[in-house]
């Protein structure tokens, strides 16, 4: 490896290139902070959300979710719901969206624990097209046109969070908080046992993994992930329809997480990145620029198949080794008599 | 010596083949057991009924007193019965400690809440987990790298690693599905006396194994599976001299086939 590349290397592997990430991300609008680029960076934060919890589920525990963005419109409708009917401030909607996301993360997964791969993508699927057509069809999610003048996220006093730099900053550090805790949820006991189950269900299983357990775990997390990042975008909207949360959503959604590098929280932030910036650098190309897209990502998946940053499984290896001369003289000997 | 594992009678059946039928044997503290027969003979079929992977449909496991008869997998490894697959079964992608850590899921020491925000229980308990893999790979003798994909290892090595997978597991029971198969002569000398290692830490082996040198030399006891049954239980050498044991290998002496119609 020459020096540059090594010292590239060793920056992407870093543990602070999140903080540098985060450093980048709330002085961005120093640089360019017009309504439409707040808008667009907001708009990726939040893609970025829901990246980092599909990743919990698809690139975790290798469960293949094609409705995933249903889980953000279960969010989204409940803030919504909720705070207007309570005349609430977003925040405090949040119990109701926690203990709705975690009933739909059940409600989803509990069926399907028994699914695998393609039989659980077809089932997905169809939870995400209920889901929507169940927000197109109620009187208490407005039917067709939605839920429209939800209310600020937070509000004291006279001070609410209304201005779009204001937003911007409060959604950097909740998508923040989010993005640390799933790679910190990757790297832990539960984290592990969703590899072991994404690996080999049957041998995870005679380690005493419940696997069922497990597979809800990632499912209720996921759930939550993509309910929060829901708060989020109605508070950014104001307005939430039917329409917003089509298959093509979770498509996209999904798309990040596998262009990135499934199951690498930094390769899925830079895939929810590409995915959600990529059309909007490409506008210069008016009709032209889906296509652009498309193609860019064709040509992509062809030269880094297993995404742009995939998951590298490294440990360091134990730093003192005992008697290390001695066990290498060993090996050889061995060795040479087996010949 | 009290008895850890008891399969009593135990039967399976796909279909209409009895890949087990009748199989009753007892192992005991402390003991190594070997389980032998021709290819097809219900072996594995057993271990994956003793492990919970297939349900019987007669008999009993009962695991120190426990019945364990058709218990999920992860609840019949939890009460201590730990186990290695005919074809390695390791999680590819992973690192080598990673592999192992999976045989300690079961140890608890922290929640998913320490993971998120890192408390020091959490640091402890990874401490704890990485140090416990490394004592277990320094126990089977391993001496390849830790920290890279299990997938790079040779295949000498990874058997090493599902051993020490399944070793992590702390378990009272170790079943071992045809441990040396593919290993060459030293491999099979290190095996040998890991196993009787394990045994001295508190555990019982039972193994499924061709190597009958092997099997001879190791084990206090050998049970003979022949077509789902049990044709013989002894001693190696009460099971060397035993005729239905010689006949199920080598085949019978006189030309029996001719009064029969097939």
């Amino acid at each position: 490896m020459s020096p540059v590349a090594a010292k590239v290397s060793g920056l992407l592997e870093s543990k602070y290139l999140g903080w540098i990430a985060l450093a980048a991300a709330l002085l961005a609008p120093l640089l360019t902070a017009s309504p439409y680029s707040l808008n667009v960076m907001t708009t990726a934060a939040i893609f970025v959300m829901l990246a980092a919890g599909l990743n919990i589920v698809v690139g975790y525990c290798g469960l293949l979710d094609l409705g995933y963005i249903a889980f953000m419109a279960v969010g989204a409708y409940t803030s919504g719901i909720v705070s207007r009917a309570f005349d609430l401030p977003l925040f405090f909607t949040i119990p109701a969206v926690l203990v709705m996301t975690i009933l739909a993360g059940l409600i989803i997964g509990a069926p399907t624990l028994r699914l695998r791969s393609d039989y659980l993508a077809i089932v997905t699927l169809g939870f995400g097209e209920i889901t929507r057509i169940t927000a197109n069809n109620l009187a208490v999610t407005g039917g067709p046109s939605g839920i429209y003048g939800i209310p600020k996220l937070l509000t004291f006093g006279d001070f609410s969070v209304h201005s779009p730099a204001v937003f911007y900053y409060v959604t950097i550090l909740i998508v923040a908080f989010f993005v640390l805790a799933s790679a910190r949820l990757g790297k832990s006991r539960l984290g592990r046992a969703w590899r072991f189950v994404r690996e080999d269900e049957d041998a995870a299983e005679a380690m005493g993994i419940h696997t069922y357990k497990v597979k809800l775990m990632a499912y209720i997390f996921g759930a939550v992930w993509g309910g929060f990042a829901g708060v989020l975008f109605a508070s950014h909207l104001t307005a939430i329809s039917p329409k917003t949360f089509i298959f093509l959503q979770s498509a996209l959604v999904l798309m990040a997480v596998v262009l990135g590098g499934m199951g690498n929280m930094r390769g899925v932030v830079v895939g929810a990145l590409v995915i959600s910036l990529l059309p909007e650098m490409l506008r210069d190309l008016s009709e032209y620029r889906y296509l652009a897209f498309g193609l860019l990502l064709v040509v992509a998946m062809v030269f880094r198949p297993k995404g742009l940053w995939p998951a590298r499984p490294h440990e360091d290896e134990r730093k003192k080794n005992k008697e290390p001369q001695e066990t290498a003289v060993d090996a050889a000997v061995s060795r040479g008599e087996s010949r | 010596m009290s008895v850890v594992l008891g399969v009593k009678d135990l039967q399976i059946a796909f279909g209409g083949v009895k890949a087990v039928d009748g199989l009753t044997f007892d192992v005991h503290e402390k003991e190594i057991i070997a389980v032998i027969g021709p290819n097809g003979a219900g072996k594995t079929s057993a271990f994956n009924c003793i492990t919970g992977f297939y349900k019987p449909t007669g008999g009993s496991v009962v695991m120190e007193g426990t019945d364990i008869t058709g218990n999920r997998p992860a609840d019949i490894a939890a009460v201590g019965v730990a186990r290695t697959f005919q074809n390695l079964r390791l999680f590819n992608d992973l690192t080598v400690l990673d592999n192992v850590r999976a045989g300690m899921h079961l140890n608890r020491g922290q929640s998913w809440a320490d993971a998120i925000f890192h408390t020091p229980r959490f640091k402890r308990s990874e401490a704890a987990y990485t140090e416990e893999a490394h004592y277990w790979l320094d126990f089977v003798n391993f001496e390849g790298p830790r920290g890279v994909p299990i997938e790079n290892l040779s295949y000498g090595q990874q058997k090493q690693v599902e051993i020490s997978r399944a070793l992590a597991r702390k378990s009272k029971l170790l079943l071992l599905d045809e441990p040396a198969a593919g290993l060459n002569y030293t491999e099979k000398q290190n095996l040998l006396e890991l196993c009787r290692r394990i045994r001295d830490l508190g555990t019982s082996i039972v193994l499924i194994e061709h190597d009958m040198g092997l099997v001879m030399e190791l084990s206090e006891r050998i049970v003979v599976m022949n077509f789902g049954r049990e044709i013989a239980e002894g001693t190696p050498a009460e099971v060397k001299a035993n005729p239905a044991v010689i006949e199920a290998y080598l085949g019978k002496d006189e030309e029996v086939e001719i009064d029969g119609n097939a």
